[in-house]
């Protein structure tokens, strides 16, 4: 191992950029194996595993003993690096596998989770990172647990941050499952428990460092991954260099085609629609933005929905609890953002060209009013069929593929780009890596998130105040494998879609911990009992309205469906607590003042760790 | 002492809901528009949810952060 002048995080700047030059390196060497006749399936091997590797790797050099490094990384991590580990740890397999996917199939109102998911950083940066970061928590109970002080709003802080991340988390290993499947050519079950081995090995003996240095690995990956396919589409399809400027004129020829196409117009069949099963066909325009009061409204809900729970999933917001100073948390959201935004913006191009290359009939690769045998010999629309992830249903029996006989899967807009669109396998290979690494990140964080609160505020702070930290740490170490198991086996069971799970997650966090944490630091009359009955009640409404919606068979009351189902447990929640707050007693001095000294950068951390 | 403190808290506080303010209004105000952004021209509702509410976000967090710095700095409560 090369020993580094200054330590490992003086060194940031040549670690990372001798890594990211190592692996376009590789990438390049993919490309000539390719070319040398090395089979596919190989090349699949070599992607996942040279970068799993990669991680292991970290993870394992990583390691440590100290509860310091183990929860909070030392708090020593800078604000660039955090900026790009949180986003790594933010964007998960539904943001890489299934945002392109969403905007191209369910058009401008999927744009309402862009919104949502970036706006939620500007609550984060004001309302809430830059105290909890004074606060010196370890996590996001600990804080909610100190503030009000006692072991049951600990304790309920716990529970709504478990069944939150719990799942988001099964989601994450349910698209490592996916991608190692796919790539290894093994069955979906093994992948998921795979994904899992590669997951624990980069945080089990390292905790948060681990955590952070590896994210920080996986973000490069991923990023690279998502943009290549992007810029080689526009360039393909001569709309231009930057993908970003070009997909202006690019929206507007998609915009002509859909109106010629009948998109909104002519929606499948309901024959045709049971034979896809599944699957959907293409019935929302890119562009056509909302009208009326209630697609207005349900643009609104869930934009906002997704911002609340943004700025209340603790897997986030501990990220903020690493840098070194309150000063740097401000900064880091920002770089945060930025990183996102390397996606995020990238994402409507993505669904935007692969619009183009399907529909435009001056395009080679379009398939739209090509006869359906033609289109059903195609090598990937054959590979990507045999899989369940499109098909073909010749609804009015007349040989020709119309707009209302294409069904697919949102995911394969991202996965089946590159063949979609000629592009050779390695390219294949290094997206299936960037899945990989997005999922595998965002897993690590939300089981180190649970694992860390089980271990510090259950067992630690109410269970055995007494342990010694080596106890603890193991603790938290059996924990995280349990954990990270039984987040398998429901990941392998397949029970939801991998967005309606991760939708869920959102809601549970601001239903139950968003006005808690945002009053605690802004309403110091803010009580134990108020915060209590806010958590519960905000919680319960919430997790209520979703059986009622989703299982139950009610209505959705106002178009809150079981994605928007915080727009009822926040309110409750907010209600609540300022209601039992003003009928209880105020906080004791103690107490206020603690919430003074949150409020200036200045001084030590506020909680004994 | 206190009164330091309280003026710190009060311009933090300010500076908290201007940022919002300008949150909402990227968030909520402009998407209300909805087609009313589109012009035969330019794809404007495509591109304030697609690109122009995020890059406003990035850049008024960075504001802020640089913003607080300097009350921080103002009151001499910043980190030392």
């Amino acid at each position: 191992m090369i020993r580094l002048e200054g330590g490992f995080v003086a060194n940031l700047g040549k670690v990372y950029g001798l890594y990211t030059l190592g692996f376009l390196g590789f990438v390049i060497l993919m490309g000539i194996l390719e070319a040398a006749g090395v089979e596919n399936t190989i090349i699949g091997w070599m992607f996942v595993a040279f970068t799993v590797l990669i991680y292991a790797l970290i993870g394992v050099l990583s390691r440590t003993m100290e509860s310091d490094q183990y929860y909070v990384a030392g708090r020593e991590v800078p604000a660039v690096y955090n900026g790009m580990a949180t986003a790594a740890d933010w964007m998960s397999g539904a943001s890489f596998i299934a945002m392109a996917g969403g905007i191209y199939l369910k058009g401008y109102p999927y744009m309402a989770f862009l919104v949502g998911w970036t706006g939620g950083y500007v609550l984060v940066a004001s309302l809430i990172a830059p105290y909890l970061r004074k606060f010196g928590a370890y996590t996001v109970p600990d804080f909610i647990g100190t503030r009000y002080g006692g072991n049951l709003a600990r304790f309920c802080a716990v529970i709504i941050l478990v069944v939150a991340s719990f799942t988001y988390v099964t989601a994450q290993i349910n698209g490592t499952g996916t991608v190692a499947a796919r790539a290894l050519q093994i069955p979906f079950e093994l992948g998921v428990w795979i994904g899992l081995a590669g997951i624990l090995f980069c945080s089990m003996l390292g905790g948060m460092r681990a955590v952070t240095w590896t994210q920080v690995a996986q973000y490069i990956v991923l990023i690279v991954a998502y943009l290549i396919p992007v810029f080689w589409m526009s360039n393909k399809l001569g709309y231009g260099l930057i993908p970003h400027l070009a997909q202006f004129e690019a929206v507007g020829r998609v915009q002509e085609l859909e109106s010629i196409l009948g998109v909104g117009t002519l929606m499948p069949t309901a024959e045709a629609q049971a034979a896809a099963g599944g699957l959907a066909a293409l019935k929302v325009g890119i562009n056509d933005a909302s009208e009326g009061f209630m697609e207005k409204w349900k643009f609104f809900t869930l934009v906002l929905c997704m911002m609340a729970g943004t700025a209340s999933l603790p897997h986030v917001l501990m990220r903020y609890f690493t840098t070194d100073s309150v000063r740097n948390a401000r900064k880091s959201v920002g770089w945060s953002l930025l990183f996102i935004c390397g996606l995020y913006l990238t994402a409507p191009a993505l669904a935007t060209f692969t619009k183009l290359s399907l529909l435009d009939p001056n395009v080679a690769t379009s398939i739209i009013g090509k006869s359906v045998s033609e289109v059903t010999n195609l090598e990937w629309i054959q590979q990507w069929s045999n899989v369940g992830f499109l098909k073909v249903v010749d609804g009015n029996g007349d040989g020709i593929v119309q707009i209302n006989e294409f069904f697919m899967r949102g995911d394969i807009v991202v996965l089946a780009t590159p063949e979609m669109a000629g592009l050779p396998y390695v390219i294949s290979g290094l997206v299936a890596a960037g899945g990989l690494a997005a999922a595998m990140s965002t897993a690590d964080g939300l089981l180190l998130a649970i694992a860390n609160a089980l271990s510090h505020d259950l067992y630690y702070k109410i269970i055995d105040p007494k342990a010694d930290t080596k106890t603890r740490l193991i603790v938290a170490r059996i924990l995280l494998v349990c954990i990270g198991a039984a987040g398998a086996f429901v990941a392998s069971l397949k029970l939801t879609s991998i967005l309606g799970a991760v939708a869920w997650a959102f809601c549970f966090a601001n239903s139950g911990l968003f006005f808690p944490l945002v009053l605690g630091v802004w309403w110091k009359r803010a009580n134990r009992a108020g915060a209590i009955a806010g958590m519960v009640g905000g919680f319960g409404a919430g997790a209520w309205y979703l059986y009622m919606v989703q299982f139950a068979g009610m209505t959705p009351w106002m178009g809150i469906d079981g994605l928007r189902f915080g727009m009822i447990g926040m309110p409750v929640s907010l209600v609540l607590m300022i209601v039992v707050s003003l009928m209880t007693e105020e906080p004791d001095a103690e107490t206020q003042k603690m919430v003074d000294e949150i409020r200036i950068p200045s001084g030590k951390v506020v909680s004994g760790n | 002492m206190s009164s330091k403190k309280e003026q710190h808290w009060a311009k933090t506080r300010s500076l908290t809901f201007t940022v919002l303010a300008v949150w909402a209004i990227f968030s909520f105000v402009i998407h209300w528009a909805g087609e009313g952004l589109n012009s035969p021209s330019f794809p404007g509702a495509y591109f304030m949810a697609g690109m122009g509410s995020q890059i406003a976000f990035a850049i008024l967090v960075f504001w802020f952060a640089s913003r607080q710095n300097k009350i921080d700095e103002e009151f001499g409560l910043e980190e030392k």
